[in-house]
């Protein structure tokens, strides 16, 4: 095993080996390593993408945003940990000391834990586990706790309202989210992320899946609390949200997790509908897989980032309401069509084997399931339309008559 | 004798999640503390699950219990001004569920040292079955005409039949 050296990164524990050293010890080595990248990466990456968002929100507001320190104003968000971790910690005299101060841990880790299970490339992955989508669904339900314990336990009103507002709506957009996960797990056939994204392999499910790639993405921006779903931080109505007592670096942990989880969605966007790693040559060059990740993410991350700096906020009711009446509906039916399309594609035969990386071979159930999609779209959009014009109607009637009746006053 | 590998310290730390938090559940006299506790406990809870190589039910533990109930119980809690007040270790029903916990304790101990019920009967040491099931054999079980279609199709309709019932109690009775 002398060539197991050449690669490291793809070998190391039959790599440490070759020196001699005890195969259990050496796969322990290799196995705290990868958990430290892992879990180190999301961390270092934020304070690059609070500079991105910085820029990209300056940019579009026509200012410039931070230039000074560093080049383009790179090490100004570093300048800014710093500040923050040296700032005075202050713990509110009311405040449940244990519960304020494990809150934003576990906002951290909840975030950090769904990296365990995301395939950066085809052999590079946390713990491919058989129920991977579930895993990283569940972990993140546990964020929501965090938001919970934080507003509680800072004994403050406008915490504790900001926390009940955030938690009906992570709560409430959980279930389209997990309803439009439904649909990438129908054409895999598998929970596990390797196995989803090796099915993409021929075919991207942003196509197939068009609907629950729109109900994903729209539950995301919720989750994460982004414009326009930010009630989490609505400064203007909550004075700062859950996290108004919070200084320091407890609440820069607070605002890391923010950005780092707004990242992390935007990943498994593009790990369930974009293909993941899936592109040329990753099979060969599996750090070529991971570059398409990265390449595919920024892709979605950055119209985020630009949707953030230019709509307004929504109101909470109407949030909701977009949420229950909308978007619940909408993909209840979304993954009854799939299901059903799914399976007269396999009556019909044109089911293409999971394994199978030929373009042309899921053709056939691409066109089917995309079919599907648009006229559940014509459909939504034909009943919004008419919902919409009856509403209209139905304020025109009165409206009329009331300006009949000034005029009579007058 | 106990042999100590990783999964025996997994299992003492699961124990000692699970019977810490919930001793934690009913000694703290601060409600949401008790809740919190809950969550430890069920974490413990699901920590067994994994240890069990069933990681579907560990995780829909996690989802469910502590990513819906528990958050559902703090909620409840704190909205509710007379509970987040309340100091009291026990009320008057404590020593009725004293008994129904002895007796469940009870229960489940002379199940587990000595099962009575049971495919295995006497024979408990051994495995129901040296196959493993895959989440898929799961899945597949539970849409099977032949094991638990019923079951899985019964549950569905409680579970629907429920949330209506939520929705109409919740409607406001002016429309």
């Amino acid at each position: 095993m002398q060539n197991a050296c050449v690669d490291v990164l793809e070998t190391l524990a039959p790599c440490l080996t070759t020196g001699g050293l005890d195969p259990g010890i050496a796969q322990f080595i290799s196995i705290l390593i990868g958990v430290a990248l892992v879990a180190l990466f999301p961390l270092v990456l934020v304070i690059l993408l609070i500079w991105l968002e910085r820029k990209i929100a300056a940019r579009v507001q026509d200012r410039l945003g931070p230039n000074r320190v560093g080049p383009f104003g790179l090490f100004q968000n570093l300048a800014d940990a710093v500040k923050l971790i040296i700032k005075e910690d202050i713990t509110p005299a009311g405040a449940d000391r244990l519960i304020f101060n494990l809150a934003p841990i576990i906002a951290v880790v909840s975030t950090t834990l769904i990296w365990a299970a995301i395939p950066f490339s085809p052999i590079h992955i946390g713990a491919d586990l058989g129920i991977g989508l579930l895993y990283i669904v569940g972990v993140s339900s546990i964020g929501t706790l965090s938001v919970m314990m934080a507003g509680w336990a800072s004994n403050n009103k406008y915490a504790l309202l900001g926390s009940f507002r955030v938690v009906a709506q992570l709560v409430s957009y959980e279930i389209p989210l997990v309803l439009a996960l439904l649909v990438p797990v129908l054409m895999t056939g598998s929970m596990g992320m390797q196995d989803i994204v090796r099915a993409q392999q021929g075919m991207w499910f942003i196509i197939p899946g068009l609907v629950s790639a729109v109900i994903f993405y729209i539950s995301n921006l919720a989750e994460t609390g982004r414009a326009p779903f930010d009630m989490i931080e609505a400064e203007s109505e909550l004075v700062a949200g859950y996290n108004i007592e919070y200084s320091g670096m407890k609440f820069g942990l607070f605002m890391a997790n923010e950005f780092m989880h707004a990242f992390t969605a935007n990943l498994l966007f593009s790990v369930i509908f974009l293909g993941g790693w899936a592109g040329p040559l990753s099979t060969q060059i599996p750090f070529l897989g991971f570059i398409w990740l990265m390449v595919k993410t920024f892709i979605v991350y950055i119209p985020s980032l630009i949707l953030r700096a230019t709509i307004p906020r929504v109101r909470i009711d109407q949030m909701m309401a977009f949420n229950w009446k909308f978007l619940v509906p909408v993909a209840i039916v979304n993954v009854i069509v799939v299901a059903f399309l799914l399976q007269i594609v396999k009556a019909i035969g044109w089911m293409p084997d999971p394994g199978n990386t030929d373009f042309l071979a899921h053709v056939p159930e691409a066109i089917i399931l995309l079919a599907g999609n648009v006229a559940l779209i014509a459909g939504v959009v034909t009943m919004l339309r008419n919902s919409g014009r009856r509403e209209r109607l139905a304020e025109a009637a009165p409206a009329a008559n009331d300006e009949h009746a000034i005029v009579a006053v007058h | 004798m106990l042999e100590l590998n990783v999964q025996t310290i997994a299992f003492l730390i699961f124990a000692i999640c699970s019977l810490g938090g919930a001793l934690g559940v009913v000694t703290s006299r601060n409600l949401i503390h008790g809740a919190l506790f809950l969550i430890v406990s069920l974490f413990g809870g699901a920590g067994f699950f994994v240890l069990l190589s069933a990681p579907f039910i560990a995780v829909v533990q996690v989802l469910v219990y502590i990513g819906a109930i528990a958050i559902l119980i703090i909620f409840a809690v704190m909205l509710t001004r007379s509970m987040t007040g309340m100091r009291e270790l026990f009320n008057r029903q404590w020593w009725l569920s004293a008994i129904v916990g002895v007796l469940l304790f009870l229960l489940l101990t002379i199940a587990v040292i000595m099962p009575v019920w049971g495919v295995n009967g006497s024979k408990s040491n051994q495995p129901v079955s040296d196959q493993v099931a895959t989440t898929q054999d799961l899945g597949m079980a539970l849409v099977d005409g032949n094991q638990y279609v019923l079951p899985f199709e019964v549950a569905s309709l409680l579970l629907t039949g429920a949330m209506i019932g939520a929705i109409v109690i919740a409607r406001d009775t002016e429309d």
